[in-house]
């Protein structure tokens, strides 16, 4: 079997691995590099729950080839907090209840983020459709927009 | 021991508080371990061949080429798992569920299953496994499998429940009747009848969590199972029973779950994973994909109704009359008995009759799906109801109000009720902001209740004082959202600690006695009921402690906000024991302190819950846009508010969608064709609005803080909510779930002409 050798950046730190060609991000985070943050929901790029940025911009990994990421900058779940510091979405997606089973949690947290770093003062609707690609089964999504509302206020007055 | 369930009404101090969950932090970094994100060293990676037909025989199946490619370790069929269920019925159709044996029963039947050293070499083994099927005559539709013409799905099925017993193998697997009065007396008092049939779709729970698992069982006996599951005691149970190992020999472990609503009750895959791993000898790991979630897991019945209700001028009903016909998928069931319990539990009928009828159809074996089957039957009484309310030219809300069910009201499905919400809950939706908001062009309001019995069961629960007087709690039912906060400020409340100090975890099966699974909202109920009990085991020992470190009588110390006092007059003058320096003491005084319970959780609390929903729906398009909602429910005791809100709001947002566009849509061929969340398509974050909630607090009596289970009654109005807004924006009843936009611009285009 022969492999891809790629080089890439994830979440600050340079990282190497080898993958088959036609391998997702997806599989190659998960089942290579032991970063199971990133979930697969359908593998089908429909749920949202494989959400991770390459270069700033928010991805289906599932919809990524892991030989595809050569040289970028890829950005996952489990690079959000900084340290003990955990990002004002993470807070604030516990503080509100906005999980319940969970499972859509990093997904969600990591399109927020995208949402909120190209538009720091979203209208409920821009929330609402700014997440419209990620699904969440549990919540009806009132206390995800809820957090994500409460997230924009807090950072945009800090 | 009946638990005192004199704490009722008192004041609490952490109950109702609103702290962060326990396990959030790992949630929200990735961290916590789903069902997918566990791996054993040397695992290997199973697949499952399933049936591309609704109904064929099975003429043979040959693996002998995929047995013979590098890289596959085992593979097994229906001949490695023999039938060991002794005329179980049950236990039976659960083992073919698994894997198909003479015939498959739907389009996704597992045939065969492949464990390999990846997945890449699993799939290509899967293509090298040849089947010879005998494609026999299939049906799929619920009405359509009555019908005299249709293919005898099971040849040793005779209709249960109907005197004298059918001659004739049939679909129709039992038939029940509740009630009671004498319902055409009824219809003859009745001034106006309301008749119609109605129609749900079968729709998938739609949890995001696909199933998986990771088995490892050895040449000895011994065996263990990592799991997504609303119940690994159940799992374990049934596995083990499937695969003649002894109960105790099988450890599982749940993971996290990643949603559930009924549809990780049941066994799938996990015998399979089970029974390749102890033929390979290694540990192996098998997920499903979204595509098998869809077609092979265990979705909810379509359904048929016939509804009729009379009621006399003055709003009176006086009798009703339900034929319900469920479907169980591929296999019996009694779907349709639940349909027929819950159906008019919300009303103070004389007259009443629900009759069911189960059904047997070309689909995957049916699952329970949050309050499994009341939504459909709501979705019939609750159309009828309000068309009635119309024909006599009386509010909706206070026709309800006036039939409302009291305490003291004798079910339809048997019991009479002791104190219940659901007069309440319609006192609360008449007076509510949202009733009187104005509407907009192409807009219309709708209102609806719903029921659901609620369940105990068997429960138990380890409470563990360390030795720095912090507690653990370790519970065996699934923590599905947010349960471990609930049963942690349970915890703390009784023994006056800090909720900060309680730590909570789920046992493995091997750490704990049974527990029945988390269903049948049963979560907080019961567990918190058998963590009440354990805490207040803890205290005797923590007041026998600190009697012995104050040498005076056990009966003499009392326990009041997490110290040991004395009392009474022979107790001395004693400054009090915290719980810290008891524990820190207990290698002295006797060793370490723990409080065990065990108990069968009688006495749930029956929950009900009013929805109101305002619709707006374009004539053009027929698309229909859900632009207010509000849930009004009795939750007995909130114990975590916030996490009873989520259970209202979600189950309020799954219902929306199965009545505006989730449906499974079979193909003349008896296959599923929209196996996906493209085609499948559950309620987005645009899709919705802000879903406001009102907890009302009835408590129930045969729980210490008065809890009712809250997790299910949120998703039963909704289907008749929506109905009955889209009858009052545009005029036109609909009685055909889902109400999706073919449907809408179709009866709109109909009403025209």
């Amino acid at each position: 079997m022969s492999g891809v050798h790629v080089s890439t950046t994830i979440n600050g730190d340079a990282v190497e691995f080898v993958c088959n060609a036609d391998e997702p991000l997806l599989d190659v985070l998960r089942n290579r590099l032991g970063m199971t943050g990133a979930k697969e929901g359908c593998g089908t790029g429909d749920c949202g729950a494989c959400s991770v940025t390459i270069n700033g911009r928010l991805v289906c990994s599932c919809l990524v080839l892991g030989a595809e990421i050569q040289g970028a900058k890829v950005g996952t779940i489990e690079g959000m907090a900084k340290g003990d510091q955990l990002h004002p979405l993470q807070k604030n997606f516990i503080s509100h209840a906005a999980l319940q089973c969970g499972i859509c949690t990093p997904g969600f947290l990591i399109a927020a983020k995208a949402l909120l770093d190209k538009n720091p003062d979203p209208s409920e609707e821009e929330i609402r459709f700014g997440l419209a690609g990620n699904l969440c089964r549990c919540t009806g999504y009132d206390k995800i927009v809820r957090a994500v509302q409460a997230t924009a206020k807090e950072m945009r007055g800090a | 021991m009946p638990l005192d369930t004199n704490f009722t009404n008192q004041k609490f101090k952490q109950v109702g508080t609103r702290p962060l969950r326990p396990d959030g932090v790992d949630k929200v970094t990735g961290r916590a371990k789903y069902g997918a994100d566990y791996n054993a060293p040397g695992q290997l990676i199973a697949l499952v061949l399933r049936s591309p037909h609704a109904h064929a025989r099975i003429k043979k199946i040959d693996t002998s080429k995929a047995e013979k490619l590098a890289g596959v370790k085992a593979i097994i069929t229906s001949a490695d798992l023999p039938d060991l269920t002794a005329g179980d019925r049950g236990m039976r159709d659960m083992l073919e569920n698994c894997m198909a044996r003479k015939k498959v029963l739907y389009d996704g039947h597992a045939v065969a299953a492949v464990a390999a050293i990846d997945q890449t070499t699993a799939r290509k083994a899967l293509k090298l496994i040849q089947v010879d099927y005998e494609i026999l005559p299939h049906v799929t539709d619920v009405d359509e499998a009555l019908k005299p013409s249709a293919p005898v799905i099971h040849n040793d099925i005779f209709t249960e429940g109907v005197e004298p017993k059918p001659t004739k193998p049939s679909n129709n697997n039992k038939r029940a009747s509740f009630g009671h009065g004498d319902i055409e007396q009824g219809f003859r008092e009745a001034d106006i009848i309301v008749e119609h049939t109605y129609k749900t779709e079968q729709t998938h729970q739609g949890y995001i969590e696909p199933h998986a698992c990771v088995a490892n069982v050895s040449p000895d006996g011994q065996g263990e199972l990592w799991v997504c599951t609303q119940g690994h005691f159940v799992y374990r149970n049934q596995c083990a029973a499937l695969l003649g190992m002894d109960i105790s020999k099988l450890r599982v472990t749940a993971s996290e779950i990643g949603g559930g609503f009924g549809g990780k009750t049941h066994i799938w895959t996990e015998p399979l994973a089970l029974a390749l791993s102890r033929k390979a000898n290694r540990p192996v790991k098998l997920t499903m994909s979204r595509e098998e979630v869809f077609r092979c897991s265990g979705p909810t019945s379509s359904t048929s109704i016939d509804m009729k209700i009379g009621a006399k001028r003055d709003g009176t009903i006086t009798a009703a009359h339900g034929v319900l016909r469920y479907h169980g998928g591929a296999f019996p069931a009694t779907w349709a008995e639940f349909g027929a319990m819950t159906a008019f539990a919300c009303y103070d009928l004389k007259n009443v009759k629900g009759e069911s009828i189960e059904v047997i159809v070309n689909r995957p074996k049916t699952a329970a799906y949050r309050a499994p089957s009341a939504p459909m039957a709501a979705f019939a009484v609750e159309s009828a109801i309000d068309e009635l309310a119309k024909k006599i030219g009386m509010d909706a809300v206070e026709l309800r109000i006036k039939n409302a069910a009291k305490q003291g009201t004798q079910s339809s499905y048997g019991p009479v009720y002791g104190p219940i919400g659901i007069g309440a809950t319609l006192e609360a939706a008449k007076n509510h902001a949202h009733m009187k908001a104005p509407l907009g062009k192409n807009q219309g309001r709708g209102m609806a209740c719903g029921f659901w019995f609620n369940f105990g069961g068997q429960t138990c629960c380890d409470i563990n004082v360390t030795p720095d007087g912090t507690v653990t709690v370790a519970v065996g039912t699934i923590d599905v959202g947010g349960s471990r906060a609930s049963i942690g400020l349970m915890a703390a409340e009784e023994l006056g600690i800090s909720y900060e100090d309680v730590r909570v975890v789920i046992a493995d099966t091997s750490s704990l006695g049974h527990n029945d699974m988390t269903d049948g909202s049963r979560g907080t109920f019961s567990t918190g009921l058998a963590t009440i009990a354990a805490a207040r085991n803890a205290i005797k020992v923590l007041c026998a402690r600190a009697a012995k470190m104050w040498d005076i009588p056990e009966d003499a110390v009392v326990w009041e906000d997490g110290h040991a006092k004395p009392a009474g007059t022979n107790a001395g003058n004693f400054p009090p024991l915290s719980i810290k320096e008891i524990a820190a003491a207990a290698g002295n005084t006797g060793g370490p302190i723990a409080g065990h319970n065990e108990l069968v959780a009688d006495g749930a609390g029956v929950s009900f819950a009013t929805h109101i929903c305002d619709i707006e729906v374009d004539p053009e398009t027929g698309r229909s846009t859900v632009k207010r909602y509000t849930v009004i429910q009795d939750a007995g005791k909130a114990i975590h508010p916030s996490y009873v809100e989520g259970q209202y709001q979600g189950g309020a947002a799954q219902g929306i969608g199965w009545a505006l566009n989730e449906e499974y849509i079979y193909g003349k061929d008896g296959r599923l064709q929209n196996a996906g969340f493209l085609d499948y398509r559950i309620p987005v974050c645009s899709d919705l609005p802000f879903i406001d909630t009102m907890i009302l607090e009835i408590p129930n009596p045969n729980h210490p803080y008065g809890v009712r289970g809250v997790g299910e009654t949120s998703i039963v109005p909704p289907l008749a909510a929506v109905a009955n807004a889209m009858s009052n924006a545009v005029g036109i009843r609909l009685t055909h779930i889902p109400m999706s936009p073919p449907r809408v611009l179709k009866a709109i285009s109909a009403r025209k002409h």
